[in-house]
């Protein structure tokens, strides 16, 4: 499209929350040095310059307390975007995301909203160890009132946060700080922004599915690419939104395909690529050419040492590895 | 039982700042919180209460005494022993004895139960269950309250346990940092569910947690629904006028055990007995005879008004139907996703 713009995902996370506070008069950020300094990783770079310190606000260092205050903020008019220097930092605000945030207007009968967003900045890959190198989607499963998004591409930050912003109900998004410096296309929107695709079709083909989502689509794209070369051809899914999962698109794909490969960038107990077999087996059992499949992180955290920590993560060689076995038949 | 004269004695001095029509309606809605809870205690024994209930019969005063220093636009969170306040900023009793039921027509439709009683409307943000959670929930209330600049404030109650937990000590050093219009209110009734005070807190007066986030802090007589009062309007007035934070520990008892099993056998002996001398109604009662020199068919009345309104709600809550068995997605999302 003409309207595209060339910029990193670095600047397209900047831009979608800048667009989001220019277009809306309530909505703020707070977080743990994203006013004065700009954010740790620079996502907040501007920001205070152009909306000042009321609506880009610096915290104490306690999660707890500026998460719970967010929801406070949601509930009284404005719409407060809060960001989490690290996904692992969603532990320390477990409580208030997964009991206050995501069940209040349940447990008032659907009578008032909570219109945060949270931003959690996660990934394996940069030595960061383990406590600083969770997805942390996880974690936010078993909690129904939340939408989570994940970015994988420049595009995915910028309109999963301009949507996210809007969203009467809470939403967190989850970065990959690998991803920082990647460029890409970015359609910028106006005060209007289109709903989300939760299952984004990002490449045609017809003989196997896979779908990824955050610091893995890159990767799974590589692998298809890869895959092409040998003449087999896979058809691709940018998972943006895990929960709630569409998986229609995924179904369609996979009554076409027969063979289908989930790669995902968190442990397997738990992780929602399960609960996507699960329902793929359920609603489409008859079409199953191979077992569904997934490429997950081993039973272990993530380790320092790049030699460890890089063996840890799924690459584009393993997954096109993978994908190749499963249509030769040789992965059984 | 103690005479009045003596009990008025226990209460405020210098009573010229709150009028007797103020304080016989303090003293109605005192009793109406007393008929509800142990309107709620029988109802639990009759089947009609679900799960479990915490009721806070001796704790009215602190309830009134704080929640009448708010005006509309105020907010307040607080906790699962929370039906005083929702009562004192007035609350349908219907619809609380309905949510309390799991009827259709509670305050939250029968999904958020007796721990959950809330209404946003009248800035009632949200009961927790979670000891300490509602804490930063109203820190945030007090964020926008100053961003709105409409002199609006952020009240939070908690008890003395949620002192101990991390949620309030971030909240408050929050509060402290940004200047926020809000006032703490503990009441400390000197049990955190089963254990008595001095067993999970090192000392008993909890308002020395203020001076750790620099908050001005004041200890009441959390029984003397005047004395509550008086502090509560100079906290909230203090919050209003760019002031900030204040913290205030109510001293007061819990009457019943914990929640609906306990029979609070830890209690030693005398304690409750002593306590019940020091009961927040009778002594509101003897203040509007000793010093307002309010006839006791005036106090008789609004003590039966009181008694009329909750039992004629309680009937009505009876009588309402059980919520529809239904898809409850969109209580859960405002915006579902299909499929």
């Amino acid at each position: 499209m003409s309207d595209m713009i060339e910029m990193t995902y670095r600047e397209a996370i900047v831009l979608g929350q800048r667009d989001a506070m220019a277009h809306d008069p309530k909505t703020l950020l707070m977080g743990e040095d994203v006013a004065a300094a700009g954010g740790p990783f620079k996502t907040t770079e501007g920001l205070l310059d152009e909306f000042g310190p009321k609506r880009v606000r610096d915290t104490p260092i306690a999660e707890e307390a500026f998460v719970g205050a967010a929801m406070g903020m949601a509930l009284t008019g404005w719409r407060p975007i809060v960001e989490l220097m690290f996904a692992d930092f969603m532990g320390v605000a477990y409580d208030q995301i997964v009991n206050g945030i995501a069940k209040h207007r349940f447990m008032q009968g659907g009578k008032l909203n909570v219109p945060v967003l949270i931003r959690a900045i996660g990934g394996g890959g940069t030595r960061f160890g383990a406590q600083h190198s969770q997805t942390g989607e996880g974690w936010l499963l078993p909690a129904p009132g939340l939408k989570v998004y994940s970015a994988g591409t420049p595009n995915d930050a910028y309109h999963l946060l301009r949507a996210g912003a809007l969203d009467p109900d809470p939403v967190i998004v989850l970065e990959h700080k690998l991803l920082f410096n990647r460029k890409g296309p970015v359609q910028r929107f106006g005060a209007e922004v289109p709903p989300v695709n939760g299952t984004l079709h990002i490449r045609k083909g017809g003989d196997i599915t896979m779908v990824a989502s955050l610091g893995m689509v890159e990767r799974m794209v590589a692998a298809g690419d890869l895959l092409a070369r040998e003449g087999i051809s896979a058809d691709l899914f940018n998972l943006r939104r895990i929960r709630p999962l569409l998986i229609e698109p995924i179904l369609e794909s996979v009554r076409t395909t027969g063979r289908l490969l989930v790669i995902e960038e968190n442990h397997s107990p738990g992780g929602w690529s399960g609960d996507l077999i699960a329902k793929v087996v359920e609603a489409a059992f008859d079409w199953l050419d191979a077992p569904p499949e997934r490429i997950t992180l081993p039973e272990w955290p993530l380790p320092y040492s790049p030699a460890l920590e890089d063996a840890s993560m799924p690459s584009a060689e393993g997954i096109f590895r993978k994908a190749a076995d499963i249509v030769s038949g040789r992965s059984r | 039982m103690p005479k009045t004269a003596d009990l008025a004695k226990q209460s405020s001095q210098g009573v010229e700042d709150i009028s007797a029509e103020q304080l016989l309606f303090f003293y109605e809605r005192m009793a109406t919180i007393r008929f509800f809870e142990d309107k709620v205690h029988e109802c639990f024994q009759r089947g009609l209460v679900h799960g479990t209930t915490h009721l806070a019969r001796g704790q009215e005063a602190a309830a009134v005494g704080a929640v009448m220093a708010l005006r509309p636009g105020d907010r307040m969170t607080y906790t699962y022993r929370g039906h005083n306040q929702v009562i004192a900023r007035g609350l349908s009793l219907t619809s609380a004895f309905a949510e309390i039921f799991g009827r259709e027509t509670g305050c939250s439709r029968g999904l958020g139960g007796s721990m959950h009683l809330a209404d946003v409307e009248l800035g009632l943000l949200g009961s927790f269950a979670i000891v300490g959670a509602g804490i930063p929930v109203a820190v945030g209330a007090a964020i926008t309250a100053q961003l709105d600049d409409r002199g609006d404030v952020a009240m939070t109650f908690f008890g003395d346990g949620s002192t101990n937990i991390g949620a309030f000590h971030e909240a408050m050093n929050l509060a402290s940092v940004w200047r926020l219009p809000i006032v703490f209110v503990c009441e400390n009734n000197l049990y955190g569910e089963y254990s008595p005070i001095l067993s999970t807190t090192p000392f008993v007066d909890l308002a020395r947690r203020a001076d750790a986030y620099a908050m001005p802090a004041e200890i009441v007589d959390g029984n003397d629904v005047v004395a509550v009062h008086r502090a509560s309007v100079a906290a909230v007035s203090r919050a209003r006028t760019g002031g900030g934070p204040s913290f205030l520990e109510l001293k007061t008892y819990r009457q019943s055990g914990h929640s609906r099993s306990d029979p609070a056998k830890y209690r030693p002996k005398g304690e409750l007995e002593a306590w019940l001398a020091r009961d927040p109604l009778p002594r509101c009662e003897a203040l509007l005879r000793e010093q307002y020199q309010v006839s006791s068919e005036h106090i008789k009345s609004a003590y039966e008004r009181a008694h009329q309104l909750v039992e004629k709600a309680c009937a009505e809550a009876e009588a309402a139907p059980w919520p529809a068995i239904r898809d409850l997605g969109p209580e859960t999302y405002q915006v579902e996703i299909s499929a």
